[in-house]
């Protein structure tokens, strides 16, 4: 009898373990060979595909269409009457850099410096971010996290949200970000007079014509002495592979006049490669970046004019306008006030409320990035062959309605839980509720 | 003996008849002030005729109404029906194909305001955002051009009781401030708690600097309208008995303001976001006998639902905000849809002048973020925050008797894709998107230089902190470009 209790005492002390130790650890993400099928693939590049399957194996997606054939090894998931859309991809954010806004402790997006391109976003991203989950089981799988601040505050970096460090997290992508220098006002709170503010921009742009020439010496210096006859100087070494056309500058630029000034710029100094971000007045000059043929990051959608005559909607149909004079146009979501990355589906939604072609908007969220930050080979539609970056959904992903219910990774599934989805288990039904006995 | 008796009563005869000479005098006074006002009211408010034929028409309270039509006259609803014929003189909208829904209401915001703080000390109920109002911002028009007719133009949060608040109707081109209040909607004040009052306290050196103090500071208030309240409760009593020689006590605007509080005249919307200083006032309040109460922003207000649903509180949220803030940091997008779950009344607000022109797609992230249906998401812009702001008999659901304020939205308004078309407000056509002037500029000013400006469009901070913002480092050092 004894025994048999001492038996039941362990048996039930073993289950307490497995269960508390099952509790207490946060699901994690899991690797394998997986066939996704009945499903609708919104393959991106290569239309639509009715009741099709979408095989992952080793993280990369090896088999898609409608007649593929299920390795015996993998984990069937059942998308009847679901989509298939690539991972989304986020030309703006600052995930793993800001924590909390207000709170100086808690932000790492801006360091000391007005020059300063070898600062590296990289180097600061926390891989345990609480917006990572929060946003990739959105469907936001990848993103640019970048720093802000000054006329070059740093080297933005393309990431996937998910890892351990941010080496895993890498995607393949940097850029030099520039804010170029703004004639516009930078908010209510900015009272400066018009002389003030005309000056500063011309003192910003001597400035940054001067590290351009000083990068453009540093260059030939470097070239001439096969890199033995330059000494420590980081500014510059940062700038040699932009100056080379290796790495791009990412030209943060809005007001109409500094669109032009920039496209001057560009030109003058025959900058290599060039993304342009923001870009919210693009429209005035659509045509003009057209002919320079500078793709566009821009966003966010959903916000005000900069100018108060302006039409009400004249951002919402800002990326459509751009795109229609033949602007390489990406979207971005650039909610960084508030964390919520997870709507750029809905900044590409309002897009098209707008006047954006539907397709155009969908890529511009998804191919159309990948191929500004040069990772067209890896993320950005389904195709065989690329990373297994893809999620799952019951709907067109533009809709509020539309539940995501499968994100995967570099072949990785992701568990489908954030903080937020955590406090709704925990709150949906309080216990105890009202009275605690 | 029997004769002082007597003269004493005969005086309390003649100062009882005096008293009701007072009191008649003090109403043809009244009356003759209010119909003036009145007079003065109705001459500023436009209202319309209008016919809206054969839409889909989402009443909100009474179902969806498939090809039908609304008629507004003098701007009021009349009459919901299929086939009404289009009485003489009234402009008609054919909405076929289109949602036609009430207008949309804010419970919280700050357009139409020139000033939004009077944050010089812990305490200004004695201020009103009605005397701040500005008919003439874009800001109005641009929240027409979402669908939003009604907003509540609040006080803001940079100490622990702000000022009084105004519900406006959007009745962009009017020019009269007072022509934009709501008639007859009910007077309403702002408190605020947590890191918005204690950072004013911090830079000041004064209380409250923790949400300690912020309980102290309200308690301590309210405590002292009461003394108020019964130093004048005393004087009216005394000064009818003959012979008495004190003096008034002194007359305080501040005090007055929480007196009318205390007395349940001001509905309280309380700035709020951790759900321990939610569930302070909730007794504090019920320790005053303050019964109408919202809560404003609340992020944490999901952790309380079951004391807000009790106490009969409600609560006005973001749909998705967080991160800007420690005090958002625990939030959850799942927040309206759970205190929906529980019972509480709930809104959806904006407190920005992009989101006030998007409502319908923030209430619309309730069904991702907890699977609310078509009418419960839509019930949070509507009908929810009429009833919060006290002015549901009036606006929030399509029904005969109430304004004629209408939205009409190509697609379905909780898709991504609808786009509105009209708005209307009091049978009037405020926002006609056919119409849009595009260039708003009467003429180009040639003197200006500067005509960009960069709205914080990333949604950093709440946007209650207007005028104050040198608190939260918004300097002109700042560097966004």
């Amino acid at each position: 009898m004894r025994k048999i209790q001492s038996i039941y005492g362990i048996v039930i002390a073993v289950i307490c373990f497995v269960v508390i130790h099952v509790e207490a650890q946060s699901p994690k993400g899991k690797y394998g060979t997986f066939a996704l099928t009945n499903a609708t693939i919104e393959t991106i590049t290569q239309g639509t595909i009715a009741n099709g399957t979408v095989i992952i194996s080793n993280g990369k997606i090896t088999a898609v269409g409608a007649n593929v054939q299920v390795p015996s090894s993998a984990e069937v998931i059942n998308c009847s009457g679901l989509k298939i859309y690539p991972g989304m991809i986020d030309g703006g954010t600052r995930i793993g850099l800001l924590e909390i806004g207000q709170i100086p402790q808690a932000s790492d997006t801006r360091e000391k410096g007005d020059i300063i391109p070898q600062m590296k976003a990289l180097t600061a991203v926390n891989p345990n971010a609480t917006a990572i989950p929060i946003t990739r089981i959105s469907g936001v799988t990848t993103v640019i996290t970048a720093p802000t601040g000054g006329l070059m505050p740093g080297t933005a970096v393309l990431i996937n949200l998910h890892g351990y460090t941010p080496d895993q997290m890498y995607a393949g992508f940097e850029g030099v970000v520039v804010n170029f220098p703004s004639t516009g006002r930078r908010g209510f709170f900015d009272r400066r007079t018009d002389e003030d503010i005309k000056k500063a921009s011309e003192k910003a742009l001597k400035q940054l014509n001067d590290v351009w020439d000083k990068a453009m010496q540093y260059h030939k210096l470097d070239s001439a002495t096969k890199g033995k006859g330059v000494t420590y100087y980081p500014e510059m070494q940062t700038m040699i592979p932009v100056v080379r056309g290796e790495v791009p500058l990412m030209i943060e630029v809005n007001a109409q006049k500094d669109i032009q000034t920039a496209l001057k710029w560009v030109k003058e100094k025959k900058v290599k490669k060039v993304i342009f971000t923001g870009v919210s007045e693009g429209w005035r000059e659509a045509a003009n970046i057209a002919k320079a043929n500078i793709p566009v990051v821009t966003g966010p959608v959903i916000a005000i004019p900069n100018r108060e005559y302006d039409r009400y909607d004249a951002i919402y149909a800002n990326a459509g306008r751009m795109k229609k004079a033949g602007v390489k146009v990406a979207i971005r979501s650039e909610e960084d006030g508030n964390g919520n990355y997870r709507n750029l589906p809905y900044h590409a939604g309002f897009a098209v409320a707008y006047g954006m072609n539907k397709e155009d908007a969908l890529k511009a969220i998804t191919i159309t990035p990948a191929e500004i930050f040069n990772v067209s080979d890896k993320l950005g539609s389904i195709e065989v062959g690329k990373d297994a970056t893809l999620f799952v959904c019951n709907g067109d992903i533009f809709e509020t309605k539309t539940q995501v219910s499968h994100v995967f990774i570099g072949g990785w599934m992701m568990p489908m839980q954030s903080r937020q989805t955590l406090l709704y288990e925990e709150f949906l039904k309080r216990e105890p509720g009202l009275s605690k006995n | 003996m029997a004769s002082s008796a007597a003269s004493l009563l005969k005086e309390q005869k003649i100062l009882k008849s005096k008293i009701q000479i007072d009191e008649k005098m003090k109403k043809i006074i009244l009356s003759i002030l209010a119909s003036g006002f009145l007079t003065v009211a109705l001459a500023q408010v436009e209202k319309g005729n209008i016919l809206i034929k054969n839409g889909t028409v989402l009443t909100i309270t009474k179902g969806i109404l498939e090809s039908t039509d609304v008629l507004v006259k003098d701007g009021k609803i009349t009459q919901i029906a299929k086939g009404i014929a289009a009485p003489a003189g009234v402009k008609i909208i054919d909405a076929s194909g289109l949602y036609v829904m009430p207008g949309i209401i804010d419970a919280h915001s700050h357009i139409g305001l020139d000033a939004i703080n009077e944050g010089t000390n812990a305490i200004t109920p004695e201020v009103w955002t009605g005397d701040a109002i500005n008919p003439f911002q874009m800001s109005i028009y641009r929240a027409l051009a979402g669908g939003c007719t009604v907003s509540h133009a609040l006080h803001g949060s940079a100490n622990s009781i702000g000022g009084q608040s105004q519900t406006i109707k959007h009745r962009y081109g009017t020019f009269d401030p007072d022509a934009m209040k709501m008639e007859g909607a009910p007077r309403t004040i702002k408190f605020a708690l947590g890191e918005n009052p204690t950072s004013g306290g911090r830079s000041d050196d004064l209380q409250p600097q923790s949400r300690m103090g912020v309980e102290f500071v309200i308690r301590q208030a309210f405590s002292e309208a009461k003394q108020y309240m019964e130093r004048w409760k005393l004087y009216n009593k005394n000064k009818l008995v003959k012979g008495f020689r004190g003096a008034p006590p002194a007359y305080s605007l501040r005090y007055e303001t929480l007196a009318d509080l205390l007395r349940g005249e001001i509905i309280l919307h309380c700035h709020s976001y951790r759900a321990d200083e939610i569930n302070m006032v909730l007794k504090v309040c019920k320790d005053f006998g303050i019964k109408r109460l919202v809560f404003q922003h609340a992020n944490e207000a999901f952790k309380v639902a079951p004391e807000l649903a009790a106490a009969g509180a409600s609560a006005s949220v973001f749909s998705d905000w967080w991160q800007y803030k420690l005090e958002v940091y625990y939030s959850t997008a799942y927040n309206a849809a759970i205190l929906v779950r529980n019972g509480v009344v709930t809104s959806i607000n904006s407190d920005s002048p992009d989101l006030i022109r998007h409502l319908y797609h923030e209430a619309g992230k309730t069904q991702k973020y907890g699977g609310l249906s078509d009418d419960e998401a839509l019930s949070l812009i509507t009908i929810n925050p009429a009833k919060q702001l006290g002015i549901e008999n009036r606006v929030g659901s399509l029904e005969v008797g109430k304004d004629g304020d209408v939205a009409i939205f190509k697609n379905h308004p909780l898709s991504i894709y609808a786009v509105p078309q009209y708005s209307i407000v009091d049978g009037m056509v405020r926002f006609d998107r056919e119409k849009d002037a595009g260039d708003m500029r009467l003429m180009p000013d040639p003197k200006e230089t500067i005509d960009v400006t960069f709205y914080e469009t990333g949604h950093s901070h709440d946007n209650c902190m207007q005028g104050v913002e040198t608190l939260f480092g918004h300097d002109q050092n700042e560097n966004k470009n």
